[in-house]
């Protein structure tokens, strides 16, 4: 069922900043309910990749489908509302907000219309997004800092409050960008254990890592990207025996690292 | 209550009017400059109802806020493709627009200013005030403070969690200009009045901005504090007579010096209230990590 009925499908996708082609003619499919992670070197187009999911910036060509119904022109606010959320591979929390408040910038979706937005969140001390946001905090351990201005907390501590409030879209669908960049060994196991947890409930989750440990730990699937272009997937373990991913990826042949070094800047 | 009390309260309830009104687009991000035109609406138009319709000051100054805010949703359109100092330059223009169009126009007396007849006192001033700062406080108790803050921190984040942006926006501009023209209206019924374009001019509005920025913009306190600060401050310095302008000034920029997030800040706040937990240990990681936009 999975194979004939991925949740995420990329049909011809192309992107072009001027004449630098980020990504091109990418097809990829994601399973439901598989965590497949996206890997290729700096600059493979791989955040791009999400941009164009999320719809941060539009696609020049192709099609993007999730669920079967195609989103390539569906606006980027409404994207979430269709079960995409994500995080960012730079912490992107609301650093004017409380890590209470932030988390519950992810029910927004969930929220929409005059009365969604004047839900008294802040005035009845029980208000029932209130009391979600909150359990979603404890379920992950963070309820300490529930009233803490994000700023100023532990990045490992951020990552994790990113990570609770894409969830609290309920998405179909969860991207993650760098989840383990720039965490200590300790955070990276507090992030994969809340990650595993997650998983459980079937959450569909494309990850973008460096950490080899991390993915093969974490994924099922692997794609990989280069370029722009889907060079090789497969499992972990295929991934790891392919040619022509330790060449350009793993780095086994040095290749042409002048070459690949111009390549970086996207 | 001597007149001179009554007539520094009155001052005080017109320019919190006025401050919560730069607050709300500032709280989203927009440097509002034409606010005083916003205000000049409010106060013409309420003085034109209660003059030619004879309508009650209070319903008059009702309207007057209903009709700065619907000038606001028909310019925001324009207005909000502009953003950071274009926006302020925008909204500049837009108030010396407003004021050059009221110059013009005869039939609220033009350049020789406008007469109110009717005027309202204190406990009426005082009370709408009061309405005005429960409402946007309740306002901000909502999921509306949250989202706007959400705008105003990252708009390419806000919009991906499904808040529209441009919605917000528009929301917080307009609802600004429309309590900017409440204070208006309550400026022109104070007592005595006489109305004349003059008045609001670009210093109203960078002084409306001002009490916001210093009194702080992350939290709903910030604006009443700043406008009871530089409302109350010139009077205390009285005594000094002429010096007071050069001790006020001087007093701004120690402020801007000493707290440049204005008077009270969101997570001071929390301090304050002793509801944060004791945690900043790691401050200087998160600080010295890079938080650019991803490439």
């Amino acid at each position: 069922m999975s194979a004939t009925h991925p949740i995420l499908r990329l049909e011809s996708v192309s992107k072009h900043f001027g004449g630098l082609r980020v990504v091109e003619d990418l097809n990829l499919a994601v399973r439901r309910g598989v965590r497949t992670a996206l890997i290729g070197p700096n600059g493979a187009g791989k955040t791009t990749v999400f941009n164009l999911i999320t719809g941060v910036f539009p696609v020049d060509a192709g099609r993007i489908l999730l669920d079967g119904v195609d989103i390539t022109a569906t606006s980027s606010h409404l994207r979430i509302g269709h079960g995409i959320a994500r995080s960012f591979q730079n912490i992107r929390l609301m650093p004017h907000l409380s890590t209470l408040e932030n988390v519950m910038v992810g029910q927004h979706c969930r929220n929409r219309g005059v009365r969604g937005v004047l839900q008294p969140v802040n005035l009845v001390p029980r208000n029932r997004w209130r009391e979600a946001a909150r359990a979603a905090l404890v379920d992950a351990g963070l309820i300490e800092y529930e009233r803490s201005t994000v700023g100023n907390l532990p990045y490992g501590v951020q990552k994790r409050i990113e990570l609770v409030r894409a969830l609290m879209a309920q998405p179909r669908l969860l991207l993650l960008d760098e989840p383990a960049a720039g965490l200590n060994p300790a955070e990276t196991e507090a992030l994969q254990a809340q990650l595993e947890k997650i998983c459980i409930g079937g959450l569909t989750v494309l990850v973008v890592e460096h950490d080899m440990h991390f993915v093969g730990a974490l994924c099922e699937d692997v794609i990989v990207l280069d370029f722009g272009r889907k060079i090789a997937e497969g499992s972990p373990e295929d991934i790891r025996r392919n040619p022509l991913v330790q060449e350009i990826y793993l780095g086994a042949p040095v290749a042409q690292p002048m070459e690949r070094h111009s390549a970086c800047s996207a | 209550m001597s007149g001179y009390l009554e007539g520094v309260l009155v001052l005080l309830a017109v320019n919190v009017v006025f401050a919560y009104g730069g607050f709300l687009p500032l709280a989203a991000g927009q440097l509002n400059l034409g606010l005083a035109g916003f205000a000049a609406i409010g106060a013409y138009s309420s003085a034109y109802l209660s003059n030619v319709f004879k309508l009650p000051p209070l319903i008059a100054i009702a309207f007057a806020g209903i009709v700065a805010g619907a000038v606001a949703l028909i310019v925001a359109a324009p207005v909000l493709r502009t953003r950071g100092i274009y926006l302020a330059l925008a909204t500049f223009a837009l108030g010396q627009i407003v004021q050059a169009i009221i110059l013009n126009l005869e039939v609220v007396g033009g350049a020789a200013g406008y007469p109110v007849a009717a005027f309202i006192r204190l406990p009426a001033i005082a009370a709408t005030a009061t309405v005005v700062v429960a409402l946007v406080w309740l306002l901000f108790a909502t999921r509306f403070g949250i989202a706007v803050t959400a705008v105003h921190d990252d708009e390419t984040v806000a919009d991906l969690m499904g808040i529209d942006v441009r919605a917000f926006q528009v929301a917080a501009f307009a609802l600004g200009s429309a309590i900017a023209g409440v204070g208006g209206g309550l400026y022109a019924h104070h007592h005595f009045s006489f109305i004349e374009a003059q008045y609001f001019n670009i210093s109203l509005s960078i002084t409306i901005v001002l009490y916001v920025l210093l009194g702080g913009t992350q939290t709903v306190f910030g604006p009443l504090l700043g406008a009871a600060v530089f409302t109350l401050l010139p009077e205390v310095l009285r005594a000094s007579a002429n010096w007071r302008y050069v001790a006020f000034a001087a007093a701004l920029i120690v402020l801007m010096a000493l707290r440049p997030e204005g008077l009270v800040t969101g997570a001071q706040l929390r301090r304050l209230l002793g509801l944060a937990r004791a945690q900043p240990r790691h401050a200087e990681v998160a600080a010295a990590l890079p938080k650019e936009p991803s490439g």
